[in-house]
């Protein structure tokens, strides 16, 4: 989250790293999570931390393209106070900058949470073992197509609790920066 | 003998690509410590490009400001704008606003509790001190403009530039506004370069009236003295002579010599 807010903020502020880095994002943004998961549990060898990986390779291009649309939208007129009280730098970003960005960081964030549960929940079913995914699969294979039904619902109902945290604690974090 | 504040030749074109557009031809003008100057012209001319140039926000093309024997080259606090749509950052209340400019500004110079009190004491000024918890979207737009302003007076700066601060008011909000701006211009004595387009707001408020042409290529046309006594009323002003005569001047310098352009109306 923290690498995507960050690197959103870099191609958001100087169009030198957007020109460089968008095309690349572009690129890796297109390629579906779990083709990253077998180049993972190559690299980890475990499938704790590449299911992290996964979830971070999925939410982090919405969170980087969603930033760094808000720091390009910072109101001509914020910057202009920032640059008529001499505001620079590390405090033009804590003052102004994220403040600013605020609302369309935690779109991305949002975005970015459901994406990654799509993910990590077929990624359960490909590597086993644990979780919904695999309880989903392993039904399957047992043919309760009525447990498949209900993990189903399942999966529905806490992908809309995850996205309802996110959505209101940015809601209390940007309070009054919308309007 | 150099002024306070001096517009020396000041040209500007702005390039796109293939096109450029001459905005400002050859302005010249003189400002004096405490003096009210006005600029006035129809939409489009120029205006706010010359009160951009003077806060820094732009760099002239040609000829350059220098303020107290300095040469302006970039934006600063010594030259504190209130933008016509106030800008006040809306996650921030009231108080904090002119608190970040005050902190950025007097951050060395300054204790806190100093800084506390100065920002108390300009927001007493502007009479919002019953709001200072509020954040922007809970008050008025004439009480966000008065923000704007005790915000741009907290910087202390040599000279305040004011970007049609009153434009986007209604008459009765503007009208009390503009005389809080005469008591406190009364009060602190400060240089004012103010842009409008409102031909009673500048004989109201300034000594100064400064006219421009019609763009492109705009210069200062015309520059009318007012002689009104401060502090001025406004509703023994509507018979004054010298009111009338000023006010006459500049409606038919901006109306008969150097009417809009049907293309820059609106």
């Amino acid at each position: 989250m923290l690498a995507g807010i960050a690197l959103g903020v870099l191609i958001g502020q100087f169009s030198w790293a957007m020109k460089g880095l968008d095309p690349i994002f572009q690129v890796l943004r297109t390629v579906p999570p779990l083709a990253w998961l077998p180049l993972s549990l190559a690299g980890f060898q475990d499938s704790h931390p590449s299911a992290i990986f996964v979830i971070f390779i999925t939410a982090i291009w919405p969170i980087i393209i969603n930033t760094s649309v808000g720091v390009r939208n910072i109101p001509e007129d914020y910057r202009n106070v920032a640059r008529v009280i001499h505001l620079k730098n590390v405090r033009y970003f804590w003052k102004i900058m994220l403040p600013a960005a605020a609302p369309y960081i935690f779109s991305g964030l949002r975005i970015g949470v459901g994406l990654s549960w799509l993910a990590i929940v077929a990624a359960e079913m490909l590597v086993g073992g644990v979780g919904i995914g695999f309880f989903i699969w392993d039904a399957w294979n047992s043919s309760l197509i009525s447990d498949i039904i209900l993990a189903l619902i399942y999966v529905g109902i806490i992908g809309f609790i995850l996205d309802r945290i996110v959505a209101y604690t940015g809601k209390i974090i940007t309070r009054g920066a919308a309007a | 003998m150099s002024s306070y504040l001096q517009i020396e030749n000041v040209d500007m074109t702005f390039t796109k690509g293939q096109k450029s557009s001459n905005v400002l031809r050859n302005i010249n003008l003189k400002v004096e410590r405490g003096e009210f100057i006005s600029l006035i012209g129809h939409s489009g001319c120029g205006k706010s490009t010359v009160l951009n140039i003077v806060a820094g926000l732009l760099k002239a093309s040609g000829g350059g400001v220098i303020l107290d024997g300095k040469e302006v080259n970039e934006p600063g606090p010594d030259r504190s704008v209130v933008f016509q749509n106030h800008s006040l950052l809306p996650w921030l209340t009231v108080y904090e606003n002119v608190a970040l400019a005050v902190d950025e500004v007097f951050g060395r110079s300054k204790t806190k509790a100093e800084r506390h009190d100065w920002i108390l004491k300009n927001l007493e000024l502007v009479h919002m001190t019953h709001a200072l918890h509020k954040r922007p979207s809970e008050i008025s737009g004439g009480m966000k403009q008065r923000v704007g302003i005790a915000r741009a007076l907290a910087m202390e700066p040599k000279v305040l530039l004011l970007d049609e601060p009153f434009g986007a008011l209604d008459a009765l909000t503007r009208a009390k506004l503009q005389d809080e701006v005469m008591r406190i211009q009364v009060e602190l004595q400060n240089t004012i370069l103010m842009i409008t387009h409102d031909v009673d707001e500048a004989v109201l408020l300034s000594d100064r009236i400064v006219m421009l042409t019609n763009g492109p290529s705009a210069t200062i046309g015309e520059i009318i003295h007012v002689p009104l006594a401060r502090p001025r009323m406004r509703v023994d002003l509507v018979d004054d002579p010298v009111y009338i005569q000023c006010r006459a001047a500049a409606l038919k310098f901006l109306y008969e010599r150097h009417a809009a352009p049907a293309t820059a109306v609106g």
